[in-house]
């Protein structure tokens, strides 16, 4: 299993277009992927779930993977985290 | 004759003739049942959610041509709804845990996950999501039960679009190609759906009251936007003698084209400038098709109303430096956001109100929350330096709030000159003038403001006092009553007294009745629909500018109803 943290830096926290385009993102890998936040986890691949969490700003979430691509799903995740403006 | 003839309330001119497409959601309602062969139900289940992604894709794809990728976000999101394995997952496990029906399972599924995020009322971006899962819910619903849930973005033949009413959302997708024209049941002359069929330049008949009702899908009818009729089964002939009057419209479109890039002049060699209402950059060709002289009133809301959450300085100062460059010169006059009353942001939700267009809306949010006041007018200090650029506040009722925003527009333009960002050192600050408090003082506004623009659309609703929405109360909109009259030669004499410019930016200033009488009382700059220019321009030129003087002078001193001015009009200016 691959995991990684992330601290939340958007005003906005998770939601709006990053998180469809994170969960578009998740949706590319086979392994199993959730996200984290306090004491739930979601399956990352479903929007509902993602934006059930409500994750705001200066929040520290994990994500995991687990499967056979596991290592790429992170670094892909970690990018569209990146680039989305959620996370440093 | 025709089968039946509906009445309505003229909005866009023109004449189309078309099978009707009826822009009314069908009926969705179900039984709950009992199924035995869950796999079936299950696999019906699936078959209404691929179904409905095909479709949202087209819609998406059509949407993203159309109207930009901005634009097409929602649709982008309600495919992602549909392919939440999570969702999907619990549908299934209530058709085969619980053996109901799939429209049963997929409504209470949904159902939960919409009070879910209504119940989220700190976060009005999930509270509008639950909007999104209800439009998947509605799209499958109507999959499963066979029936068409009709789009805007789906139309793919020549039609007239038959709508209760027509939403921002739904006027955005509407295709020019193939949409010739649309009625609605409710609405009136500068209702939204009034504004944008002049915009898209389609005939538009509005408040037509049962056309929802009196039309069916494929009906063949023709819409006169011209009279504000409509026929529904017309006859052979009654055709024929529409194309007509259609070719007699073209035509009298094509001599207005002529003067294009002729400058306005009166009969008596008097210049007046005629400028466009715009609400988005993409509006710029038909400004620059109908050859305006200016833009007299960019309507900057637009831009918020287009996003899914607050669009930040770069995002505002590329749309404001596209039209200023555009224009190449000429004077582009933007109002600064005018949010409340009946325009909604569904990122910044307003509290109710009972009378929301005589609460918190337009400056009065900006003076409030200064966050995003400041933001724009950045936006717009930096386009400045492009072009020339203009910025108008709206709603001013009192001169201390236009005392208040100017000096939150000179701390912006101190910070942008201190950071060496080139500004324009003369930009104009004016305001609208709409609410009758500040047309009456305008004489001491003119001391201070360089420039008014009256908004006749806001200033007779709240001149009579009669909600501009609302039909039952639609005969006092009377744009040519005296006293109406009488406040704008007030306005127009205390601006030129201060050598200031009155121009006016509301439905009236390309009225063909008014405008003879505006140029009498000596208005100087006209801001209309694009597609009322160069008719405007035509008639301007026939116009003498003393003998309105004085045809004024009587239509403000011996007429005493809005009909007398009409008529006095129609029998001195028109011969008839």
């Amino acid at each position: 299993m691959e995991k990684k943290e992330f601290h939340v830096i958007a005003d906005t926290g998770i939601h709006a277009r990053p998180a469809t385009l994170l969960v578009q993102s998740a949706s590319k890998f086979n392994s199993e992927i959730t996200l984290q936040y306090q004491d739930k986890s979601v399956n990352l691949k479903s929007i509902m779930g993602v934006m059930s969490l409500g994750v705001g700003k200066d929040a520290d979430v994990t994500i995991s993977a687990e499967g056979a691509d596991e290592a790429d799903a992170i670094a892909a995740l970690a990018e569209t985290m990146k680039k989305e403006g959620l996370s440093e | 004759m025709a089968e039946k003839v509906l009445k309505g309330i003229a909005a866009s001119d023109g004449i189309a003739i078309a099978k009707a497409y009826m822009l009314v959601d069908p009926d969705l309602s179900f039984e709950k049942t009992t199924v035995t062969d869950v796999e079936a139900e299950v696999k019906r289940l699936h078959d209404a959610f691929d179904a409905s992604k095909a479709e949202l894709q087209v819609i998406k794809d059509k949407a993203v041509e159309n109207l930009g990728a901005e634009e097409a976000e929602v649709f982008e999101a309600h495919i992602t709804i549909l392919s939440d394995p999570e969702m999907l997952g619990q549908i299934e496990g209530k058709i085969k845990d619980d053996k109901v029906n799939a429209e049963e399972a997929l409504k209470e599924v949904t159902d939960t996950f919409i009070s879910m995020f209504e119940a989220m009322t700190d976060n009005a971006y999930m509270q509008e999501r639950a909007g999104d899962i209800r439009d998947v819910t509605k799209r499958v619903l109507s999959h499963l039960l066979g029936v068409t849930l009709p789009s805007p973005a789906l139309i793919d033949s020549e039609v007239i679009v038959v709508a209760h009413d027509l939403t921002p959302s739904d006027t955005a997708q509407l295709d020019r190609k193939y949409v010739k024209g649309f009625i609605t049941d409710i609405g009136g002359r500068t209702s939204h759906s009034a504004i944008m069929s002049r915009t898209l330049e389609i005939p538009a008949v509005v408040g037509s009251e049962t056309a929802t009702t009196d039309l069916k899908e494929g009906t063949t009818l023709i819409l006169d936007g011209i009279n504000g009729a409509a026929l529904i089964d017309p006859t052979d002939a009654e055709v024929s003698d529409y194309q007509q009057q259609a070719k007699d419209f073209a035509d009298q479109k094509a001599e207005w084209e002529k003067l294009k890039n002729e400058a306005t002049v009166s009969k008596d060699g008097k210049h007046f400038e005629l400028a466009s209402n715009i609400g988005t950059p993409d509006d710029m060709d038909g400004v620059l098709e109908a050859g305006s002289e200016a833009i007299g009133l960019f309507r900057s809301e637009f831009l918020y109303m287009n996003s899914p959450e607050l669009p930040d300085e770069d995002t505002q100062f590329e749309a404001y430096k596209k039209v200023v460059e555009g224009m190449n010169g000429k004077p582009v006059i933007v109002r600064t956001m005018d949010i409340g009353g009946d325009k909604h942001l569904p990122y910044l939700p307003l509290p109710d109100e009972m009378n929301p267009f005589l609460g918190y809306r337009a400056v009065r949010i900006s003076l409030d929350r200064d966050d995003i006041f400041r933001t724009q007018l950045r936006a717009l200090l930096r386009a400045s330096h492009y072009g020339q650029l203009r910025i108008m506040f709206p709603m001013i009722a009192t001169l201390d709030e236009f005392r208040q925003a100017k000096a939150i527009f000179e701390e912006e333009k101190a910070k942008l000159v201190a950071d060496g960002t080139p500004v324009a050192d003369d930009i104009k600050l004016g305001i609208m003038i709409e609410i009758p408090a500040a047309a009456i003082l305008a004489d001491q506004f003119a001391k201070e403001v360089d420039f008014f623009s009256i908004g006749t659309n806001d200033l007779i609703q709240y001149s009579f006092a009669a909600d501009r929405g609302n039909e039952r109360v639609s005969y006092l909109y009377q744009p040519y009553n005296p006293s109406l009259l009488r406040l704008i030669k007030h306005v127009i004499d205390a601006a030129h007294a201060n050598g200031r410019i009155a121009g006016m930016c509301g439905e009236v200033a390309g009225d063909q009745i008014a405008v003879p009488l505006l140029m009498g009382l000596g208005l100087d700059e006209f801001s209309m629909s694009s597609t009322s220019v160069l008719k405007t321009r035509s008639l301007m030129k026939t116009i003498d500018t003393t003998e309105m003087a004085k045809l004024a002078d009587r239509a403000l001193n011996e007429c005493v109803t809005n009909e007398e001015v009409k008529e006095l009009v129609e029998k001195n200016v028109f011969g008839k």
